[in-house]
């Protein structure tokens, strides 16, 4: 490749460049709101653009900047190595393991048939399996970087620390359970090749520009969803009453967990649209636990995902999973119902 | 030379299909180009991340499109 050169330096440059934008974003959208427009200080509409003027080149900055060194460190972890890996691990230590690699191995949900396949007849047992297949989609780099963006780091942390608890809870029960008659027997009865064992190798400025194809590819895809959130969210500001959700989704209403993750399932937005629409619920008086086990239910328990699984999994496995998920995000629900 | 692109019909898959085909063409290379989508023979592979591109029986690439530029390389080789 002719450009490694550049593609090495190129960050380097921009960095600095980044930080200064970031650092002076605030005050120069003051600037911009209250000097340049001469806008009323304090009035709803004031406010709702100051939302928006602020909040999304922020969150954008951010998700450009975190997908861009993402996308390098996952060519390092690649679903091969992974599952060489989990080969063979004993569970409790395999789940612990599935779950945190699944945050960090790269896997879309259209790649879920292979890798699940792939997992199970090389020898990773079905519940190390479940763990990843959970922690992968749900605990992914856009939620957290949201969620860091819009509410801060404690946030953030609780969500990746529950996330990563429940993927290995949920797995370990379905490995206890022994459901292994309930994935369809064709599934034991492929037969994988030898073609694919050995690592492609990698220089270190393709891996660079694997990075630039990573913010293409999701900023590219993400950033209507996180405009459209945010407008959502700066709209609701100041026009919809304080408490206006707080009936439905507040502490005190003792079904809303539950009702909020059966809300969740057929929902299916990536985390980019979730996060922003999540803080205006809180927002507007729903409870931190509430929205959580909301959000958790829209991304981690995927109507599309299931139905692509269906291929491998028979019905009452299904069943089984969404059950044993949605319990352990039921449970997190309360707890911080409870604590906070 | 027989090219095999391997996907399960995602977008990527389709996407790697049109680059390769043209890369083909605008080249003139000589080879024949075949679509898998049946997941039970893409898995005779052993890939986990489709799509895949595969060369004379050997597994170039795989979970990413690569450039017009890479997929010469690995055709000219």
């Amino acid at each position: 490749m002719k450009n490694n050169k550049t593609n090495i330096w190129l960050p380097v440059v921009f960095l600095p460049v980044w930080y200064l934008i970031y650092h002076f974003l605030q005050p120069v959208t003051n600037w911009l709101i209250d000097s340049v427009l001469g806008m009323t200080k304090g009035a709803h509409l004031t406010e709702a653009v100051r939302f928006f003027v602020f909040e999304f080149p922020k969150v954008m900055m951010l998700l450009t900047l975190i997908i861009f060194f993402v996308g390098i460190i996952r060519t390092y972890f690649t679903p091969e190595r992974t599952r060489k890996a989990l080969e063979g691990k004993k569970t409790f230590t395999g789940n612990v393991m599935a779950s945190a690699l699944g945050i960090i191995t790269p896997f879309c949900s259209c790649s879920a048939i292979p890798l699940f396949l792939g997992f199970v007849e090389s020898g990773v047992p079905l519940g190390v399996t479940f763990s990843f297949l959970i922690a992968s989609p749900m605990i992914n780099e856009v939620a957290v970087i949201l969620l860091y963006g819009l509410f801060g780091w404690k946030v953030a942390t609780i969500y990746v620390v529950t996330g990563l608890v429940i993927a290995i809870i949920a797995g370990w029960v379905i490995g206890l359970l022994k459901l292994e008659k309930w994935v369809e027997p064709w599934v034991y009865e492929t037969h994988l090749g030898n073609n694919g064992e050995e690592d492609e190798k990698i220089a270190f400025g393709t891996r660079i520009s694997l990075g630039y194809d990573a913010i293409k590819e999701i900023v590219g895809k993400v950033w209507i969803y996180v405009a459209l959130g945010i407008a959502v969210g700066a709209g609701a500001h100041g026009y919809v009453p304080e408490d206006f959700m707080a009936a439905l989704m507040g502490k005190s209403a003792w079904y809303s967990v539950p009702l909020s993750i059966l809300i969740g399932i057929p929902l299916y937005s990536n985390a980019a649209g979730i996060v922003p629409i999540v803080s205006v619920l809180i927002e507007k008086g729903a409870s931190l636990g509430t929205s959580l086990a909301f959000m958790m239910s829209v991304i981690g328990l995927s109507l599309p995902e299931m139905v692509i699984l269906r291929k491998v999994l028979k019905l009452p496995l299904i069943f089984t999973f969404i059950g044993v998920v949605g319990i352990g995000i039921m449970i997190v629900g309360y707890l911080f119902n409870m604590i906070f | 030379m027989e090219i095999k692109i391997l996907g399960t019909g995602c977008s990527k898959c389709k996407t790697l299909e049109e680059i390769t085909r043209k890369v083909v063409k605008d080249n003139g290379i000589d080879a024949n180009i075949t679509k898998i989508e049946d997941i039970v023979e893409i898995m005779k592979f052993n890939i986990m991340t489709t799509p895949a591109l595969v060369v004379n029986e050997k597994v170039v690439s795989k979970g990413r499109i690569p450039s017009a530029n890479e997929i010469l390389q690995f055709l000219t080789r």
